[in-house]
């Protein structure tokens, strides 16, 4: 075994374990850790393919951004997940099937594996020849696959607004600072000298 | 570029529309021009839906094959503009009499219906996906719109999460796709998948047939369909029953034709089992809903279930009858929502059908215009929605399906019965509270203009039923 197999083999046993431990484990936090390594992994099987700059982006943005923000986002909830997983037992027989069911289809399909005819050239022929990876990745995205490009922009916009309308609220009953208000007052009104007189109230 | 960049003129037009408007409102009236801005987006979708249907020629492909305007396109984003600027206005009053027309809305839907367009002009499985995605994210933020609703809440959230589930299907199908044919686009496609599929691409077809099933909410997956249109704010409900629908059965033809045009044979026996079980179960379960929304809401299934039973056919004549069943199927919906949106009671709105009771009595006219929808629903000869039914099933027929189309004929006869019972309760019901129906004018006008048209278009279909064979004649040859 050569070690390029010898690391496919490794790289892709850890990111299925991972992927695993991310739906089974008890702790939250520990499901997003196992998710870490997932992500890891498959950058590592990037790198096997010769795509390293979407390894590296993987790792910067996904393990350093995205996993960690999943962590704040984990350990802020309030949600009882013992509780879930609890419910989640219930149907654990019919899932269990389902999945059996699926393994044994792609067992199937596994066994008798066919590419069509010239899928491998076709699979090649997308890149552009000669220049690196990421000045490759910038021709396919801003030129041949721009029209996606732009949608995948908005649909990045529709999130962001979908965000807003859900949490923002203009509450009616918090007094706001108006600073034109406050700079447009005029001190001569400010105060009222009113003449109290002994034994009366106002 | 600059070809290219024609051929998606209207889509570039509604995007540059809604960041505009986005902007501009944000800075200025806010929800204050809600109204106005409901009104805007509804003009242009009509106007360019206008424009598409009247100087549409040809087929134009852009962006290396990515992008199809072709005559089946231009059918469906016409179907898609239309109804989604009806559902637009229909709705306005309502949902601003309850305090929930944000500016948002009517922008998230032009955002959609770029979508849609997307979907139903895909020539590749990463614009399919990049389309349909714009256009759920869209759907899942407008259904949870009434936010301090735990059930208009639910809806979101549960339509969100099943979404997801059903995107991953879809996607991890598009993977096996290409893992077997080495390109996405749909012309590569079925240029490696011609006469026999391997197993792998088979499995890679059904797992997409799942996630396209899901979007038509198909049985079996059709379980996140009543909860979410009794949880959505109503308008909302119409617009998921119409356009969206339109747009994921496109996209559905697209798929089996564009890109397994050539295993015809091993999709046909998935779409005729779905079809099959949609129309049974849109016809058992609906018998038990006494919401009108929920009941819609397996009424939709039903009618999913006919529509598919066109597409089983495998022909061109099957397109052409998914087409014209769809354009019937969303004018109905577009009256009955109408109805639906304007009952109400001391100002609130009600759902019950039972508050339907004696209805005829106080309203005549209106419920006369309701029965006349019903039964065009149910598929009660004249009217027009019989026509539409006697299409799919002549499809299935020449399909060499007669086992189906046999089946959808029993269907349709167990579905006539909550239909009725509608009907029934409006006519021979005993008497009740009295059920107000507001007094808005578009609510009126399109209810009575959807009940016009059942029984105007069965002349000559207003011409849809030509229209609908040249642009399947585009799809499938």
């Amino acid at each position: 075994m050569t070690i390029a197999a010898m690391s496919f083999y490794l790289f892709a046993i850890s990111a299925l374990t991972g992927g695993l431990f991310t739906v089974i484990s008890r702790n939250p936090v520990h499901s997003v850790l196992w998710l870490i390594l997932s992500f890891i992994s498959a950058a590592g099987l990037f790198v096997l393919l010769g795509a390293e700059f979407v390894a590296m982006l993987l790792i910067i943005v996904y393990v350093g951004a995205v996993a960690v923000l999943f962590l704040f986002v984990v350990m802020m909830l309030d949600v009882d997940f013992a509780e879930l997983k609890a419910e989640m037992a219930r149907y654990m027989p019919l899932a269990l099937l389902i999945g059996v069911i699926l393994l044994m289809q792609f067992g199937l399909a596994f066994g008798n594996w066919t590419m069509a005819e010239g899928a491998e050239a076709a699979r090649g022929a997308v890149a552009p020849e000669g220049v690196q990876n990421t000045a490759a990745l910038g021709l396919l995205l801003y030129d041949k696959y721009f029209l996606l490009f732009q949608l995948a922009g908005l649909i990045l916009l529709v999130a962001m607004i979908g965000a807003i309308v859900l949490t923002l609220r203009h509450r009616s009953d918090v007094k706001r600072q108006d600073v034109l208000a406050q700079m447009y007052r005029d001190p001569a009104k400010a105060m009222e000298l009113k003449d109290v007189k002994p034994g009366q109230g106002l | 570029m600059q070809a290219d960049l024609n051929v998606i003129l209207p889509e570039i037009l509604i995007s540059v529309y809604s960041l505009a408007a986005l902007l501009l409102v944000a800075y200025t009236g806010k929800d204050r021009m809600a109204g106005v801005l409901v009104w805007l987006t509804a003009a242009l979708l009509t106007a360019m839906a206008l424009w598409i249907g009247a100087t549409g020629q040809g087929t134009r492909t852009a962006f290396g094959g990515m992008f199809n305007d072709d005559g089946f396109a231009r059918f469906a984003k016409v179907t898609i503009l239309l109804s989604a600027s009806a559902v637009l206005v229909l709705g306005q009053e309502y949902m601003a009499r309850r305090k929930i027309l944000r500016f948002e809305y009517p922008l998230l839907i032009s955002l959609s219906a770029v979508g849609m367009m997307v979907m139903v002009s895909a020539g590749d499985l990463m614009a399919l996906y990049m389309g349909l995605e714009l256009q759920s994210l869209a759907l899942y933020v407008v259904a949870s719109l009434r936010r301090d609703s735990a059930k208009s809440t639910e809806a979101g959230l549960k339509y969100f999460v099943l979404g997801a589930l059903s995107s991953g299907l879809l996607l991890y199908g598009a993977s096996l796709t290409y893992g077997y044919a080495g390109t996405t686009l749909f012309s590569g496609i079925i240029e490696a998948a011609e006469g026999q599929a391997p197993v792998g691409l088979l499995l890679g077809l059904v797992f997409v047939l799942a996630g396209l099933a899901f979007k038509v909410s198909a049985v079996p997956f059709h379980m996140w369909t009543p909860d979410v249109y009794e949880g959505a704010p109503t308008p909302i409900t119409a617009f998921f029953a119409t356009a969206p629908k339109v747009a994921a059965m496109g996209l559905f033809a697209r798929v089996v034709h564009d890109a397994f045009g050539g295993v015809v044979g091993d999709w046909q026996q998935v779409l005729a089992v779905l079809s099959l079980l949609s129309m049974f179960l849109g016809a058992v379960a609906a018998i038990g809903q006494t919401d009108i929304k929920r009941l819609m809401a397996y009424s939709s299934i039903a009618h999913m279930g006919y529509a598919l039973m066109g597409l089983a056919a495998g022909t061109a004549l099957g397109v052409e009858a998914m087409l014209v069943y769809m354009a019937i199927y969303v004018t109905m919906n577009v009256g009955t929502f109408a109805f639906i949106l304007s009952m109400e009671r001391d100002g609130k709105p009600v759902t019950d059908i039972a508050s339907l009771n004696m209805y005829s009595r106080a309203h005549p006219g209106r419920a006369l215009a309701m029965l006349l929808l019903l039964f065009s629903l149910a598929g009660v000869p004249p009217l027009l929605g019989f026509f539409g039914k006697l299409y799919v099933l002549r499809a299935a027929y020449e399909g060499g399906l007669a086992w189906l189309a046999v089946a959808g004929v029993v269907a349709s006869v167990i579905g006539a019965f909550y239909y009725l019972r509608i009907v029934y309760y409006m006519y021979f019901g005993e008497e009740r509270e009295p059920l107000e129906t507001g007094k808005s004018p578009v609510q009126w006008g399109f209810l009575m203009a959807s009940a016009a048209l059942m029984l105007l278009g069965i002349i000559n279909m207003f011409g849809v039923d030509s229209v609908a064979q040249a642009a399947a004649a585009t799809l499938v040859n």
